[in-house]
């Protein structure tokens, strides 16, 4: 809000539980979903190809266990290496794709502000 | 050593701590806002704290390094899924709920559907998961006090619930938001400090895996001066003990104890047209070192006989035989040995041993350590797909089914969403799930190693199941015997700080459930803000009530495996209800609820029934797949409750909510863009 023209006007119920949205009487609905799918268009691509990376690694590493236990019992100073991969290494992994989508989800946000409220 | 325990004052203390930081938090906690959401002003430090203070529960700081002791590589799983679901949850869910800005996750099903009676329904499954995650913790506050006190189970339970019931009726959520903060870096402190002394004294994580590694046809090996308790049928089905078939084992019932021994069987289940093994020729009773021909006809009878005087008991591997033919698997004969069941248990030790067969009747004590009942060997344990996963016989399918109730469950945890609608908006959530994920890989990765621990330095655990204790029990192995107990302190404050945050949060979600759905919108829509929080209190001291009851039944299941169970619920019930809430505009009040009803309650019976077979309430016999699918429904139960939705919303396209296009924009939308208000204003 804070002096933006927003297409919402601001909230002058009074105080207690709100069902609905009020609208702006002047965005049309179909302006009003335009907008709806591209925001959540831009929002949602980006989780869905972190998510993909990440289940995919959920996936294969049971499959790396089941296909190439020899691989997978490899000592690597003395941790199995199956047993490294999913006992220690994979929670900076989990950091990494967690620390990667606040950065872009922030940015991809900041994008949808300034383009939608111009 | 000192007649008062010195773990006594380290729980003591973490006690006082938690009352004290509750009473002086609560000293500015008055309106509803404060009680439910703290007054959505918690900094992301503060809140990332105190999230994974209330996430971190018994399960966490006991039972991963029990499961880890039980059951090897598999159980690995557990810690990574608590920890990775918050991915999930940052990817789809954390943003979007924290913008619709309600208190609860049912106030967040009345708002996207339009339908008060769909909060009903939501409430029902915050009471069940609830419920459920409380078992539990019981467990371990029970456990945990008979650990360091002997107290009985059931004084654990009363002494710790009611600490932590009066907390939370007094104190609500903002009392406890710094208290569960606090009791984080009290859980991080109290499961890596003990860990660093342990393993300067017994070897680090690399050289305990490096061991057992190299001797993967080996087995956890027990001291024969070492005694461990046999459980009887009151801690069924922990009351069996499965003997080796890798050498002959003599089991010592010590003199002037009483046992009453109910069964004798092979340890492997028999195959179709397998031969059967009489009890007798697996265990060979002796007294004085002369074959005791009264007990050796109780043994041939094969029914319950009791034991009075001191016995050793002989337990030599047999072969599997099939129309008198040896059956040979990779041309080796099979084996096997007893599985004692024990009615009435008691002290015991093991004594590895040469059977001399040429008597039949006598043994040869041997150098070695005798290979300690009931535990896989070093290989089984080490891999992947080990005891646990393989249970059933289709270790891939449990594994995955696992994986999907952890990583989704989390996301499914309304105690823990609850959480979200105290950050000041959307990024704020975002950010706190991230810091949220960095504090718990920073514990969970320190589980395993106690696990490690607990399999080479105390396996007369494996004897009765008592896994769950390994991390109050093991620094008491150390040589300094004041460290060791001062360290032992340490380690139990932090299980005290582990069930006491989660209980604390379940019972505020559980009582706000009470409060804020059943009696302030169902039952009283114009109850006063005073009369609203006499409620709370009063629900909280119900719930607390019956979380004790319900605790004092699961004594003999695993914390972990409870605390995934109640993962599983919520995987299949809140998960898709969020997932697709937020994200298909689609989705209606009739998709959400059908699916949500059948996922959950599906789940959660085939969760109880698998719990009453296990326990053998119930008897039936089912397919080994039907059982694995049972005990870990996730794989079917989350599909099937999406599926559901998507049918049902189709089915009922007319009924999706009028402004739904604005209820979207104010699920994703940047809070700037100025269509983000709090559902409810405060």
């Amino acid at each position: 809000m804070n002096g933006k023209a927003g297409i919402f006007k601001k909230d002058r119920e009074p105080k207690g539980m709100r069902d609905e949205v009020d609208v702006d009487p002047k965005l049309s609905a179909s302006d009003a979903e335009a907008l709806m799918n591209r925001v959540m268009k831009r929002q949602a691509s980006l989780s869905l190809r972190i998510a993909a990376v990440f289940i995919t690694i959920l996936i294969l590493l049971p499959l790396f266990n089941l296909f190439a236990p020899e691989i997978a019992a490899k000592s690597i100073s003395g941790f199995p290496l199956t047993w490294l991969l999913l006992g220690v290494l994979f929670y900076p992994l989990t950091w990494i794709l967690s620390g990667y989508f606040v950065k872009q989800s922030d940015r991809i946000e900041a994008d949808i502000t300034r383009e939608e409220t111009k | 050593m000192s007649s008062i325990p010195i773990p006594l004052f380290f729980v003591i203390a973490m006690i006082l701590a938690t009352v004290v930081i509750g009473v002086i938090a609560t000293r500015r906690s008055h309106t509803a806002a404060d009680f439910y959401v703290a007054a959505r002003s918690v900094g992301v430090a503060m809140n990332a704290s105190a999230i994974s203070g209330e996430y971190l529960s018994a399960a966490s700081f006991m039972g991963i390094a029990g499961l880890v002791m039980k059951n090897g590589y598999d159980s690995l799983w557990y810690p990574a899924g608590y920890a990775a679901g918050y991915l999930l949850l940052l990817l789809f869910i954390a943003g979007p709920l924290r913008r619709f800005g309600a208190y609860t996750i049912p106030d967040f099903a009345q708002g996207r559907f339009d339908s008060p009676a769909f909060r009903k329904i939501a409430v029902i499954f915050v009471l069940c998961i609830g419920f459920f995650y409380t078992m539990p913790q019981m467990k371990g506050a029970g456990l945990t006090m008979g650990t360091i006190l002997g107290w009985p189970y059931w004084v654990g339970i009363l002494v710790v619930g009611s600490v932590i019931t009066f907390n939370v009726s007094i104190g609500g959520m903002k009392g406890i938001t710094i208290v569960q903060a606090f009791q984080y870096w009290a859980k991080v402190f109290a499961i890596s400090l003990p860990l660093f002394v342990l393993m300067s004294v017994y070897g680090g994580y690399n050289t305990g895996l490096g061991a057992i590694a190299t001797d993967s046809k080996g087995f956890a090996r027990i001291d024969s001066m070492e005694t461990a308790t046999i459980n009887g049928a009151e801690k069924a089905p922990l009351n069996t003990i499965s003997m080796s078939a890798a050498e002959t084992t003599v089991l010592d019932l010590e003199a002037g104890h009483s046992y009453r021994i109910s069964k004798i069987s092979p340890a492997r289940k028999p195959e179709e047209g397998e031969d059967p093994i009489p009890a007798s020729k697996m265990v060979r009773p002796l007294r004085g070192g002369d074959s005791t021909d009264d007990l050796r006809s109780l043994i041939v009878s094969n029914k319950p006989f009791d034991i009075a005087t001191g016995v050793m008991l002989v337990c030599d591997p047999v072969e599997v035989t099939k129309g008198g033919q040896p059956v040979l698997k990779d041309g080796k004969p099979v084996k096997t040995a007893a599985k004692i069941e024990f009615e009435k248990g008691g002290p015991v030790s093991f004594t590895a041993a040469r059977a001399r067969k040429s008597t039949g009747r006598n043994f040869v004590a041997t150098e070695n350590d005798s290979i300690v009942p009931n535990s896989p060997s070093n290989g089984k344990w080490l891999n992947p797909f080990g005891p646990m996963a393989s249970k059933w016989g289709y270790p891939l399918l449990y594994t995955y089914s696992l994986i999907i109730a952890l990583v989704c469950g989390t996301a499914g945890l309304p105690h823990i969403l609850v959480r979200f609608y105290t950050n000041p908006d959307g990024r704020a959530a975002k950010r706190t799930t991230l810091w949220v994920m960095v504090m718990l890989g920073a514990f969970y990765v320190f589980t395993p190693i106690w696990g490690l621990l607990g399999r080479l330095k105390m396996p007369q655990l494996y004897v009765n199941g008592g896994f769950d204790s390994a991390v109050i029990k093991l620094p008491t192995l150390l040589e300094n015997k004041l460290l060791g107990e001062i360290l032992s302190g340490v380690t139990s404050a932090g299980a005290f700080a582990a069930f006491m945050s989660t209980f604390s949060g379940l019972l505020v979600s559980m009582s706000g459930a009470f409060a804020h759905d059943i009696y302030g919108r169902i039952l009283r829509p114009n109850a006063s803000p005073k009369a609203r929080l006499v409620a709370f209190k009063v629900a909280a001291i119900g719930v607390g009530i019956v979380s004790m009851l319900l605790g004092l039944l699961v004594e003999t299941f695993d914390i972990a495996t409870m605390v995934g169970w109640a993962f599983a619920i919520g995987a299949a019930s809140y998960f898709p209800l969020l997932l697709l809430g937020s994200w298909w505009k689609g989705l209606t009040k009739y998709g959400a609820a059908a699916g949500m009803l059948i996922g959950g309650f599906l789940s959660l019976a085939a969760i109880v029934l698998n719990m009453l077979l296990d326990k053998k309430v119930v008897t039936m016999d089912l397919p080994p797949l039907v059982r694995a699918l049972m005990e870990q429904p996730a794989i079917w139960a989350v599909p099937l409750s999406i599926i559901i939705m998507v049918v049902v919303s189709k089915a009922t396209a007319s009924k999706i909510p009028h402004d739904i296009t604005l209820k979207m924009l104010r699920l994703h939308a940047p809070e700037e863009m100025g269509i983000s208000t709090n559902y409810i204003e405060s």
